[in-house]
């Protein structure tokens, strides 16, 4: 058997596997077209060891109860998640109780409203789709419960869009009631500008700029679309640290067992 | 042979009415004797029955949870997400571990046509595996459908009007599969009922497959056949250890995906609830269908494009015959192997460019892959084998270790 000739076969081998490489790695920005790739602002969340910012998740729920709420739903959402947020019961079923749901039937078979408890769903703006729509200049608000993991980009992206309201250039002919926001797909976007410098007032004292409510409702969304994600992680690192170890164990048992035979 | 525990009155008493320890110990003990010199790629099929039991298993806990309705699949998806003890692991597992056994099949199926395993005397082995792989397709597609995503939806649209191209009959055999006029609760309903037998169906046809393994054993990396003992190992504890390692490092990559990556091989698309009404900008599959959808639509012409996509699962079949080199393994195919490492390059392409809209050059680079793909079966592979000429075989499977322990040795001993 002649030992060293499959070294010559190796070069055109690797050539063709760089060259897919290559070709792959250019196939997401030649696809992209003319949306914006979003900004990387850096989350806490973010990474092998990343958790939720408790401060940016209240302050990211305000954010949405005072100005998202308006038009969004979040139907995934109840109150006793809040507790999951850093809410005790007594403020989370406060911020219920601000809510009025449907209940019912009642004894006599009437539907009757009520405050909202911890059970309950947060209630939605509109009563259907077409409602939405008819409110919305025909543009239908989507839920938000999954935005972040329903878009290329995720939270990238829904931080990008709320702070990348910007001036159409000259070439494009904006439609009635419309924005220009580059990181949307074709550049033109049904919902104005949500955030303005201090649209809220946060409890903690926190400065409102536009920078600050778009980070801290982004972390909120991703929360609401990844509620587990601390415990994923957390369980991850366990899982990595057993999986490794007994990985190398059966690596030396394998010699030892293979050790008469080499 | 004495079985195992032979001395144990237990299991004489069970032996004698049920032979199931000899019948063990043939299958994965000293009566089931494996080359010696098999590598890691060997690994692959231990690897894809484990995948396996791990997708029954996390999918029976979550249909305890789904509800196959077209109003409903969406939310009862969240709902395992948001409210079931763990329910997002189970979710995560199932979802990435039909990455991870498509991943080690298709490793365990290009190791297959690196070595020539499909050649004499294991054509039925080869033929078995590839309809095992068949029925995978359509298990993960049908799976693909349930979460009732958008991109479940128009998928599933997308793939049952292929059989609309079919003349004549095409239309009704398209609302037959549909349970109605279009893509619709009843679609869900079916899908889901088939995607909960196939994979019973694929560990019936995983046994016919091991039968087949077990009766010429498997091939390996010199492709030249067990001489005797001496080419040998008992299978238990050589390659039970082995595999047990190999899985650990399986293991590992899973675990990645599934607590650090989850949703990256999937589509955000599929996020967003079903809607008739609305089509995604660009209708992709998963990754692994991803060369075939790049073939499919390589063809402008509907039925032409089903017909050629068939026919490049369909080539497979016919490689025992299209290969015409006495030698199995490509380690010894020097032409050969070259051209095998191009089909691979020209696979990856295609998986490329089936992941692209089918626009501007993507048509014509598909249209090339796709040429070349059926080239190599067709052509090269007949060709090369009745023209090439190999390199000298080794004399023995034993003889070749033999060469490469000593190698290694001295390779040991240069190191400080």
């Amino acid at each position: 058997m002649t030992g060293r000739r499959p070294v010559t076969f190796v070069r055109p081998t690797l050539a063709v596997v760089a060259a897919c490489v290559a070709l792959l790695a250019a196939g997401p920005s030649m696809a992209a077209g003319d949306v914006e790739a979003p900004k990387s602002p850096g989350f806490s969340f973010q990474g092998p060891f990343g958790t939720y910012d408790r401060g940016e998740l209240q302050r990211g729920f305000q954010v949405y109860q005072e100005v998202c709420s308006a038009c969004h739903s979040l139907k995934y959402f109840a109150f006793r998640n809040l507790r999951s947020i850093g809410f005790d019961e007594v403020q989370a079923k406060a911020i219920a109780a601000q809510y009025e749901v449907m209940g019912g039937p009642d004894e006599e078979g009437e539907m009757f409203e009520r405050p909202a408890v911890l059970a309950d769903f947060i209630p939605a703006p509109f009563a259907n789709d077409n409602a939405a729509r008819a409110a919305n200049n025909g543009a239908l608000p989507p839920d938000l419960s999954l935005i972040v993991k329903a878009r290329a980009g995720g939270e990238d992206y829904v931080y990008s869009l709320l702070t990348g309201y910007a001036d159409p250039p000259a070439d494009v002919e904006l439609g009635e009631g419309m924005d220009y926001n580059p990181y949307f797909g074709g550049g033109q976007i049904a919902m104005p500008p949500p955030l303005f410098e201090d649209g809220v007032e946060y409890a903690d004292g926190t400065k409102a700029s536009v920078d600050q409510m778009a980070r801290d409702v982004t972390t909120f969304l991703t929360w609401a679309a990844e509620p587990d994600m601390e415990a994923r992680k957390r369980m991850g690192i366990k899982v990595m640290v057993f999986l490794v170890l007994m990985t190398v164990l059966l690596y030396m048992v394998k010699r030892k067992v293979w050790s008469d035979v080499h | 042979m004495s079985s195992p525990g032979s001395g144990n009155r237990i299991v004489q008493w069970i032996e004698y009415r049920l032979p199931i320890f000899s019948w063990l110990d043939h299958t994965v003990g000293s009566g089931y004797p494996a080359p010696k010199n098999l590598n890691y790629l060997w690994n692959m099929g231990s690897l894809a029955g484990v995948a396996l039991v791990i997708q029954i298993v996390t999918g029976i806990v979550l249909a305890m949870h789904y509800v196959p309705h077209g109003n409903m699949a969406f939310d009862s998806v969240e709902h395992i997400m948001r409210n079931v003890n763990y329910g997002w692991l189970i979710r995560y597992i199932h979802a990435n571990g039909a990455s991870m056994f498509f991943l080690v099949v298709y490793i365990h199926v290009f190791r297959g046509l690196y070595y020539g395993s499909y050649k004499y005397p294991r054509e039925l082995l080869w033929w078995i595996g590839l309809a095992i792989m068949l029925l995978m397709m359509a298990t993960a597609f049908m799976g693909y459908v349930l979460p009732w995503g958008q991109m479940s939806f128009w998928a599933a649209t997308v793939i049952t009007n292929l059989f609309s191209a079919i003349p004549l009959i095409g239309e009704p055999i398209v609302t037959w599969l549909w349970g109605g006029f279009a893509v619709d609760s009843p679609t869900l309903q079916r899908f889901y009922s088939l995607h909960y037998l196939l994979p019973f169906v694929i560990a019936g046809v995983v046994i016919v497959h091991i039968w087949a393994l077990h009766t010429h054993g498997s091939n390996n990396p010199t492709g030249i056949d067990v001489k005797g003992p001496q080419d040998t190992l008992p299978f238990h504890p050589y390659y039970t250890v082995k595999d047990l390692f190999g899985l650990g490092l399986f293991l590992i990559i899973f675990a990645y995906w599934v607590f650090y990556n989850p949703n990256y091989l999937g589509h955000p698309d599929n996020y967003i609830p079903a809607n008739p009404l609305q089509t995604p900008p660009h209708i992709v599959p998963e990754w692994y269908l991803l060369p075939y959808y790049a073939i499919l639509r390589a063809i402008p012409d509907k039925l032409g494009g089903i017909v050629v996509m068939g026919a490049a699962i369909g080539v497979l079949f016919l490689i025992p015959w299209l290969d015409t080199s006495r030698v199995r393994s490509a380690t010894f195919r020097p032409i050969y192997k070259q051209f095998y490492w191009i089909l691979v390059a020209d696979i990856l392409i295609l998986g490329w460019v089936g992941a692209n809209p089918p626009e501007g050059y993507f048509i014509l680079i598909g249209q090339l892959a796709t040429a070349y793909y059926f080239l190599h079966f067709i052509i090269v592979m007949p060709f090369v084998g009745w023209f090439e000429t190999p390199r000298q075989l080794p004399d023995s499977i034993a003889t070749s270790v033999l060469d490469k322990g000593g190698g290694a040795d001295t390779a040991k001993e240069g190191a400080p």
